[in-house]
């Protein structure tokens, strides 16, 4: 009795230290990571790197052009891909029908969230800048990102809407209000928290994804501001990815300041994002 | 929050009709110069083509000059249907490029920029290897080598598995080696790490006692402490790649030309002639900087008389 008892308590231990392991490896990984990063690029981040443009002198070499393409293009993918994606959440889950089609929908979007980025660089390639003729624009580009994430909005926005309790929407029909008052009273604002934090994963994706930009043909050396949407563009990570791969060691410490700013414009992106949310979740409690 | 999307629809939009005014007009006086040249291609020349077109952006401040990588191969499929106006090329164009470009009326200037010396390099703890015949380099890269240990390249070498490093075969670099040491480009052995950076190569070959690899001339100037050179012996004595033997040409066989190619359609707008001149008259001084080789200047002449008399098609790697 005591015996298995005893041995019951043992493996109960053993979870405990795995996971604990588990939590702590990857958060020693993380740090060691950041660390390395911190080591080799603090140094360099500083004005002359964020307002320059990029130079074959690592010294006077800058980020400038790759931080406002990735702050445009961020820009651009939120406003095309924030409004079709939860309004296609909406439909699925309040007016379309659970029939076979809405399933098969359904199956294809979990599966398009799966599709490596790469292949959406090739889709953007052929239909926006050939076949729209958008070229290598801003907005072709934004496209690209807005399809690439699209499925991740949706998924999470749907879940978001899953979570309204039904007893909400009875209420509002019971006091006579139709469909889309109800979602625009009741269920949206309520279902805001979830979308925030699906938008939240996909636009940290967005940020970072280089493949298909590089498909579409981003471009890496450009040495002026985007100002509007049909100019070329480089981003951040298109930028590191070249200075890591040049001979020179100095160029190397470049593309570890340079993921220190995106780190930063990512956390603060997120941040922003988090209070939004904070804010709306205090609003609605059942 | 809803005020925030609002505003943001309206700048977009704004924006968009702003723009439908198009190109202004273009003047051809030296600072008032704008409009754009596009370019794409070859990984290896962009540093030449970046280092050129960022002093040119001194000079002409409003001419917008993009580049871009996507490749060698993969530049020339933009440009042959007309998206870019130079594309960088770290090998001649090819019979089917040129096809393709044609079938849609678009023609080249060939013009060589600048050398690069594929340094073949071994490990610095490396005692044994003094030098290797292009024979031997043939040898060892061969496709079906039967080449697995050093002894099997010289009999008093170590019995000791050799470890070899290029790169990835879609790059121009590997097309050029294996043109050049096994007579076909992308004939060779499929046995060895490949990778298209070449700061992997550069980590794999000075980590490894018995590695044996090549990539361009950049990557070992700037490694010189990690990595040993391999003289290669063509026949006329052993030569190591240096700025000398790679611009006088003793370095053979593995010393190559790079290229820009240039549509003469685009050569009408005021601002891509000027950057092919501004190119062409400062490369030799600019490839030094980013590690590259100067062309002599015999031939700098005839590039500059191709240039003017705008001649197009394959001339200087044909011969």
């Amino acid at each position: 009795m005591n015996d298995i008892l005893s041995r019951r308590k043992l493996k109960a231990e053993i979870f405990r230290i795995i996971a604990t392991i588990s939590t702590w490896s990857s958060i020693i990984i993380l740090i060691i990571l950041l660390g390395n990063i911190a080591w080799d690029g603090l140094s360099k981040v500083n004005w002359t790197f964020l307002n320059n443009f990029p130079s074959r002198f690592p010294h006077k070499a800058g980020i400038k052009a790759a931080i406002w393409g990735s702050i445009w293009m961020l820009a651009l993918v939120a406003i095309i891909a924030v409004p079709i994606g939860v309004s296609a959440a909406i439909y699925l889950e309040e007016y379309a029908k659970k029939n076979k089609l809405s399933r098969f929908i359904e199956i294809n979007i979990a599966n398009l969230a799966g599709v490596p980025s790469i292949i959406y660089g090739i889709l953007g390639l052929t239909i926006f800048v050939r076949f729209f003729q958008l070229d290598r624009s801003l907005l072709a580009g934004s496209l690209t990102m807005s399809l690439l994430i699209l499925p991740v909005i949706i998924m999470a926005a749907r879940e978001a809407i899953k979570a309204v309790p039904k007893s909400i929407r009875l209420g509002a029909f019971a006091v006579g209000a139709t469909r889309w008052q109800t979602i625009q009273s009741h269920v949206l604002p309520a279902a805001t928290p979830g979308i925030f934090t699906g938008v939240i994963l996909a636009m940290s994706r967005a940020i970072g994804e280089t493949a298909p930009l590089i498909m579409i043909g981003a471009l890496t050396y450009v040495a002026f501001v985007p100002e509007n949407i049909n100019d070329p563009f480089t981003t951040l990570p298109i930028q590191i990815y070249n200075w890591v791969s040049r001979p020179q060691v100095e160029f190397h410490h470049l593309a570890a300041a340079g993921i220190i700013v995106l780190l930063v414009v990512l956390l603060t992106m997120n941040a922003a994002a988090i209070l939004i949310r904070n804010r709306s979740l205090k609003k609605y409690k059942w | 929050m809803k005020q925030f999307i609002i505003t943001l629809i309206t700048i977009t939009f704004a924006t968009l009709l702003v723009n439908c005014g198009g190109d202004s007009a273009k003047t051809s006086s030296a600072n008032t110069l704008s409009g754009t040249v596009k370019i794409d291609g070859s990984s290896t020349v962009f540093p030449i083509t970046e280092a050129v077109a960022e002093e040119f952006g001194k000079l002409y401040p409003k001419v917008r000059v993009t580049v871009g990588i996507s490749g060698t191969g993969g530049g020339f499929k933009k440009y042959s249907i007309g998206e870019t106006d130079i594309n960088d090329a770290s090998r001649p164009i090819k019979d089917k490029e040129i096809k393709k470009a044609n079938e849609n009326q678009i023609e080249f200037i060939e013009l060589p920029v600048a050398y690069d010396g594929l340094s073949v390099v071994v490990n610095k703890n490396n005692s044994w290897l003094d030098y290797l015949t292009v024979n031997e380099l043939h040898n060892i890269w061969k496709p079906g080598s039967q080449v697995h240990y050093w002894n099997d390249i010289r009999s008093n070498w170590p019995r000791k598995e050799i470890k070899l490093y290029g790169p990835g075969t879609d790059s121009g670099t590997f097309d050029y080696f294996t043109d050049a040491i096994n007579g076909k480009s992308q004939s060779c052995r499929s046995d060895f790490t490949k990778s298209e950076d070449d700061n992997v190569l550069v980590q794999g070959v000075a980590g490894d006692t018995y590695a044996l690899g090549f990539f361009g001339f950049a990557y070992y100037k700037e490694n010189t402490d990690k990595l040993k050179i391999v003289p290669i012996d063509d026949g006329n004595g052993p030569i190591s790649p240096s700025m000398e033997s790679i611009n006088n040409g003793t370095y053979s066989p593995l010393s190559r030309p790079i290229f820009i190619y240039v549509n003469p359609e685009s050569l009408k707008r005021p601002e891509v002639d000027k950057f092919v001149e501004f190119y062409l008259a400062e490369t030799y001084k600019l490839s030094e900087e980013v590690g590259y080789v100067g062309l002599p200047e015999s031939l700098t002449k005839d590039i500059q008389q191709k240039y003017k008399t705008r001649s197009t098609g394959k001339w200087y790697s044909q011969k």
